[in-house]
């Protein structure tokens, strides 16, 4: 079998919303000097007319798009997640999400993307704080094929989303044939008794790769694609809950108010049940590549099928 | 003549509006709100294409109140152009009132959420670039405060205003001097302000922000200069009307007495 090509998410993202952006004049896609980091370069290019840079200032860029919307633009906000989320957090509470205006947010480089850039690079708070906003959707879709369903669905959805994706080359975790994709619906991957792994954005791969390891151990685990934080999928939380024995949460975020702490708010108030909630720990990341990043943090397949092991044997 | 006359009285009418929701409530921003008074109505009243009968008309003129602290004029104009009932005016501040001490667009007419200062202008450079993209003749009028200058976000939608030559933008700053902890140039400095607008690439008028004939003037003369968008200095008195409170800042929002309110009102008839 020939290897296939892997793109970064915000490629795809760029080129599926470049297409439909052709027929429909009212999306406007915006960013603050960002072009390259959020791949839009045919915007400016090829749609001149639909494309907005502001300069470095997220602030503005994201009341502009509040404006816009306010107008009946379809503003698409493209900016490194660590900025765009805690530079313009307060235009984003106030004049998207308070007013409720029709802007999306696309945090791109998310997590540990930039990893040896630092941390004033590294998202790994975005998802805390979109989601503790009210109006707000928070989506991290897991590869390149989700993402190509999520821009049509956006495109469809008025109100405001969060979207967080990453900026290197990711694996595939669907076949570009076989995609269900639903803003609030998690899917379910494998599926099995003895354990729940829920996982969001690129650290699905590595959560469906500890599934297949414990397989082979004899270990039928549960793996869920929780592509959308908010609103969470709390039925499919649930009945997890009570079909497995516990719960592991996976993201490339800090542990503190993330997918982990959103999975817990369910369980704790339906069905509590024993969790492990795996992310960067509560500190200024350590630098490296991303993968040496996540690999310090034991955010692997291997450790997350050690970690399992360890419970099924002890709990 | 008459016009301005009639508009005169208008302002002293939303003035004891403006007292009279403050002194029931309990609570308000009475010295921004009377010396945005004037400005209010000018554009209102004058100058505003809008339709209390259709807020949402495409074509309409954009108003957005970024000190979004002076909102008890701004209602009371409002409620009386008909975009609410004037009844409604007495569930200021009250329990699940849609007129919250800062403007929601829940409110017919109202454009945008404001209150954290800061927002307004750039919100505003996206309506006018909106308008600009769908070659549209409204309008866009953004009513800023001038302690509110100090906002970093205020300078930079300011340089992008010139930068995508918004000449269908208007900024206006209620020059009134004072800001909450005292005078303006005592707590962060803004002069030269109009040096500062225009290095920034806009048309700058300074008026008298009281006078609605000279007001007028310069609002219905848009743009100054094709091309630029116009940044009015407007030169008012906090606290305009009532004597006993202009150009005091601890009146920036206290609320008067049952004796202050009966001599305000006196002084407003």
């Amino acid at each position: 079998m020939s290897q296939k090509v892997l793109l970064p998410s915000r490629k795809v993202f760029s080129d599926v919303l470049f297409e439909l952006a052709k027929k429909d004049k009212e999306i406007i896609v915006l960013t603050s000097d960002s072009r390259g980091s959020a791949s839009v370069e045919n915007f400016a290019k090829y749609l001149p007319e639909q494309f907005i840079d502001v300069g470095i200032a997220e602030q503005n860029l994201v009341s502009i798009a509040s404006g816009l919307a306010g107008c009946g633009k379809k503003p698409f906000v493209f900016s490194p997640a660590c900025f765009l989320t805690t530079r313009s957090i307060e235009q984003i509470k106030i004049d998207v999400a308070y007013t409720n205006r029709n802007v999306k947010l696309i945090g791109v480089s998310g997590g540990v993307s930039y990893g040896p850039l630092g941390s004033t690079h590294h998202a790994l708070e975005d998802i805390a704080f979109m989601r503790a906003i009210p109006n707000m959707t928070v989506v991290l879709p897991s590869d390149t094929n989700q993402v190509r369903v999520l821009v049509e669905k956006l495109i469809l959805y008025t109100g405001p989303v969060y979207v967080r994706i990453g900026r290197n080359p990711i694996e595939e975790v669907y076949s570009s044939e076989n995609i269900q994709f639903e803003i609030g619906k998690g899917n379910i991957l494998l599926d099995g008794d003895e354990v729940t792994i829920i996982a969001t954005g690129e650290m699905v791969k590595t959560a469906y790769d500890a599934g297949i390891l414990l397989r082979s151990k004899g270990i039928y685990a549960r793996v869920v694609d929780m592509h959308t934080i908010k609103p969470i999928d709390e039925e499919l939380i649930i009945e997890s809950a009570k079909k497995t024995k516990f719960i592991v949460t996976i993201e490339e975020h800090n542990i503190r108010g993330g997918l982990g702490s959103a999975v817990a708010e369910v369980t704790a108030q339906n069905f509590p049940v024993k969790m492990i909630i795996l992310g960067i720990p509560d500190e200024f990341s350590i630098t490296g590549s991303q993968k040496e990043i996540l690999e310090y943090y034991g955010l692997t397949s291997e450790n997350i099928c050690g970690a399992i092991l360890r419970e099924l044997k002890e709990g | 003549m008459e016009d301005i006359r009639y508009l005169e009285n208008k302002a002293r009418e939303i003035r004891r509006t403006i007292v009279e929701m403050i002194y029931k409530a309990r609570s308000g921003h009475i010295g921004g709100s009377l010396s945005s008074v004037d400005i209010l109505v000018a554009l209102y009243y004058k100058v505003l294409k809008i339709n209390p009968k259709n807020p949402n008309w495409p074509d309409r003129d954009r108003f957005i109140l970024s000190k979004g602290h002076s909102v008890e004029g701004y209602y009371a104009i409002l409620a009386d152009l008909g975009f609410i009932e004037k009844k409604e005016l007495e569930t200021y501040c009250k329990f699940n009132s849609r007129l919250t001490g800062h403007p929601t667009v829940k409110l017919p007419g109202v454009e945008a959420n404001t209150g954290s200062l800061g927002h307004g202008l750039s919100i505003g450079v996206g309506m006018a670039l909106a308008g600009k993209m769908d070659a549209k003749e409204y309008k866009v009028y953004v009513l800023m405060g001038d302690g509110e200058q100090a906002e970093g976000s205020i300078w930079e939608a300011g340089m992008s205003a010139s930068h995508y030559r918004l000449d269908n933008l208007v900024g206006i700053i209620d020059r009134n001097r004072l800001q909450i902890g005292g005078s303006t140039e005592s707590v962060m400095s803004l002069e030269d302000l109009s040096d500062k607008w225009k290095a920034f690439g806009w048309s700058v008028v300074e008026t008298d922000g009281h006078n609605i004939k000279e007001l007028l003037d310069v609002l219905e003369n848009i743009p100054i200069t094709p091309g630029k968008p116009t940044l009015i200095i407007a030169h008012t008195v906090k606290g305009k009307g009532v004597s006993f409170i202009e150009n005091k800042a601890e009146w920036h929002h206290r609320i008067p007495t049952d004796e202050e309110f009966a001599k305000m009102m006196e002084e407003l008839s």
